[in-house]
């Protein structure tokens, strides 16, 4: 119902579109020239407003009728079942929703049925208010809109103005949401240092992390919420990620830039380019699958004692997945250095190699030192190849053949364990927010680094 | 003064630096240059003149083989270097470039400080055994292109930081710095002002005393005033080459004297 009404609007407003600009055209007489605005202008300022009268309407007279009826609903179980729990009501009045959309067939409940059948009554109600209040209001602004255009009207400056503020209305939107995102990683996080007796210095510097073990009755112990272990591990994963991403990254960047004839160009940079396309699931059981087993036996021939999950196969397999983030980047900003700097290099008889890495290379440094950072942000908040191949014990070590843990997996073990939900967020929101600051911090530091670079080059 | 020229041009022709023969240049299927025959001699300025596309600096820059870093294009014809061909298999063009020096159209220090961008051709070649010498290869290549004075105090600002004018004399004392035997321009004042342009002049008639220079230039007033040979091309064939003073007195061809007097072009 309400998803005609919606596309309804739409059809009016259409209308209306065309009625403003067919009586722009019309009231212009044959010299269109004299019109303040083109005529579409004129149409495009009654479609705008017929939309929005039109949807406003509907956002509020919808929430507003949601809410009346989820109040009276709520007064009838009350007064009906005063001795009920809370929820014990809620339940009662979903069940009745259910009854009434037919997803629930039958109850033998008279309470469950008279609220069903007063829901009922209430969104038909709801949906002829609904439509007569939002096709009204459309009607009314449409006529209100043909009224107003004369030659003179200044249909342009408002249409414009109004697209204006859609779109900044837009940005608003993502915008807040980055905002709220922050806003409840920050009240969750304050809620657990709250709980472990704000012991902040507990959860940075401890050395002991199994913060579930032991809680029946939710407090949480200070001594076991030491984070260290697994930002230790983080760390050694993104490191031996970054030894494989980087060298390659970067030198097939150089190749394909600098060396490469286009139609080995034309291949190798979409297979590159293929690596970021594959689902980092996929990557996960490659590394628990093939690569770890492969790299245990190879340690096993040497005489080294290689865990089956460690940090080497999870870094490694991570790198791979960087490597087309670090190649198509640092390509992007080698590409972007202007050919006559290359010509004045060769121009003095300079060689290629000697051209790349005297010029292009410092003059392109800033983008990659940007590409390399960036690839370090996704390799520390990267989860599915850390969960399948990395391990779970909080172990500080730093062997890159041993199991380690990271943040990613705790926090995924945290969610996703059997613990009651409110227990286990505190410790997966102090993480997450952690984990948030860092990747925050060196973001912060690249676009440092770029500046500074920057400002020497141009 | 162009009388002066004019005399100390024909003293010093004796010496053919030179020899380009019956060359042809392709790009991919266009035939960019064709038939070139033309002797440049040593201690001389020769400009190529001629209108957009006629192909001066396609065949400037056969002279270095800076063509080979473009993959379509491809050179037949012999080009003699006092008396060698530059395009036998044996020559390494890389160092062939450190023989012929090149000055570009737009000015492209590279983003170092001044005193490595003139380094920089020194260095790549060795042709410093230590630090003062480099410094003094530095110094009197930044004096050589008139621009110490004006940058002696802050060698090791960043060579893009200059104004245009500078930054072009910077990438002549850089080309002259590798101390070639001959000086290709491309254009080299067509991106600045009119003073910058005079200063650059100047130093072309100076230079041409230690080196062949080969200047290509939209300005037939340039041509006229900086050197002593000029070659006119026309639609990828050399349309006439011969002493300065007699191409824009009394061309032999129609084709040069439509050009000169505004014509064609």
């Amino acid at each position: 119902m309400i998803a005609i009404v919606f596309i309804t609007v739409l059809v009016l407003a259409s209308v209306a579109f065309l009625m403003g600009r067919r009586r722009a055209i019309v009231l212009a007489a044959g010299q269109p020239a004299k019109l303040h605005s083109r005529p579409n202008y004129h149409g495009m300022y009654c479609f705008l407003m017929v939309l929005l009268v039109g949807w406003g309407l509907l956002l509020v007279v919808g929430v507003g009728a949601e809410i009346a009826i989820d109040r009276m609903l709520e007064t009838q179980v009350s007064v009906a079942r005063p001795e009920a729990s809370s929820v014990e009501r809620q339940l009662i009045i979903s069940d009745a929703r259910a009854l009434a959309t037919g997803a629930l067939a039958s109850a033998d409940d008279s309470l469950r049925q008279s609220v069903s059948e007063r829901f009922a009554r209430f969104v038909m109600w709801r949906n002829w208010a609904i439509s007569l209040l939002v096709l009204g209001g459309a009607l009314v602004a449409a006529a209100l809109c043909l009224r107003r255009i004369s030659v003179s009207f200044r249909a342009r400056n408002r249409a414009e103005s109004m697209l204006r503020k859609m779109l900044a209305a837009m940005a608003l939107i993502a915008v807040l949401t980055t905002v709220g995102i922050v806003l409840s990683l920050v009240f969750e996080t304050f809620g657990f240092f709250r709980d472990i007796g704000w012991r902040v210095d507990k959860f940075l510097f401890g050395l002991n992390w199994s913060p579930l073990s032991g809680v029946m009755d939710g407090q949480l112990d200070p001594d076991r919420v030491g984070a260290v272990p697994l930002f230790a591990g983080t760390f050694l994963i993104t490191l031996i990620a970054m030894f494989v991403a980087v060298p390659v990254g970067l030198f097939a960047a150089i190749y394909l830039s600098d060396f490469a004839s286009s139609r080995a160009r034309a291949i190798v940079k979409p297979m590159l380019e293929l690596l970021a396309g594959i689902p980092t699931v996929v990557y996960g059981f490659f590394a628990a699958l093939t690569v770890a087993p492969a790299l245990r036996n190879t340690g096993e021939t040497l005489g080294l004692t290689v865990a089956s999950e460690s940090a080497l196969v999870a870094g490694v397999v991570m790198g791979i997945m960087i490597i087309p983030f670090i190649s198509s980047l640092s390509d992007d900003v080698i590409n972007a250095v202007p050919q006559a700097l290359r010509d004045g290099s060769y121009g003095l008889g300079a060689t290629r190699a000697e051209t790349i890495r005297q010029v292009v290379l410092p003059a392109a440094l800033p983008g990659i030192v940007s590409a390399v950072l960036l690839g370090m942000s996704r390799a520390i908040g990267e989860t599915m190849i850390v969960v399948m191949a990395a391990g779970q014990g909080p172990n500080l070590t730093a062997n890159p053949l041993a199991a380690v843990t990271t943040v990613t997996v705790q926090i995924v073990s945290l969610i996703t364990g059997d613990t009651e939900a409110s227990t286990a967020a505190g410790p997966a929101f102090a993480l997450g927010f952690t984990l948030f600051c860092i990747t925050l911090l060196m973001n912060v530091f690249a676009q440092k680094i770029v500046h500074r670079f920057r400002e020497a080059y141009d | 003064m162009n009388e002066i020229r004019d005399v100390t041009a024909l003293k010093d022709t004796k010496k053919v630096k030179i020899s380009a023969q019956n060359v042809q240049v392709y790009y991919g299927d266009n035939h960019a240059i064709r038939d070139v025959n033309v002797d440049i001699d040593d201690k001389t300025v020769t400009a190529f003149i001629g209108p957009s596309g006629c192909g001066k600096s396609t065949f400037l820059r056969c002279l270095n083989r800076m063509n080979d870093t473009i993959d379509i294009c491809r050179v037949t014809g012999t080009i003699l270097m006092d008396g060698r061909d530059i395009y036998a298999p044996d020559v390494d063009p890389v160092l062939l470039r450190a023989r012929v020096g090149m000055v570009f159209q737009k000015p492209n220090p590279f983003p170092k400080s001044i005193f490595d961008n003139v380094a920089y051709g020194p260095r790549i070649h060795g042709l410093a055994a230590n630090k003062a010498e480099l410094e003094h290869i530095v110094e009197k290549s930044l004096k050589r292109a008139a621009l110490w004075d004006e940058v002696k105090d802050r060698l090791s600002a960043s060579g893009t930081g200059l104004s245009g004018g500078q930054q072009q004399r910077l990438c002549i004392a850089r080309a002259i710095a590798t101390s070639p035997e001959v000086l290709l321009m491309d254009e080299p004042a067509s991106a600045l002002d009119p003073i910058a342009t005079a200063q650059i002049e100047e130093l072309i008639d100076e230079l041409r005393s230690k080196f062949s220079v080969v200047i290509v230039t939209h300005s037939m007033q340039q041509a006229a005033r900086v050197s002593q040979k000029t070659a006119f091309f026309h639609l990828g064939s050399l349309v006439e080459y011969g002493e300065t003073g007699q191409i824009f007195t009394n061309p032999q061809d129609p084709r040069t004297e439509s050009y000169i007097t505004g014509r064609i072009g």
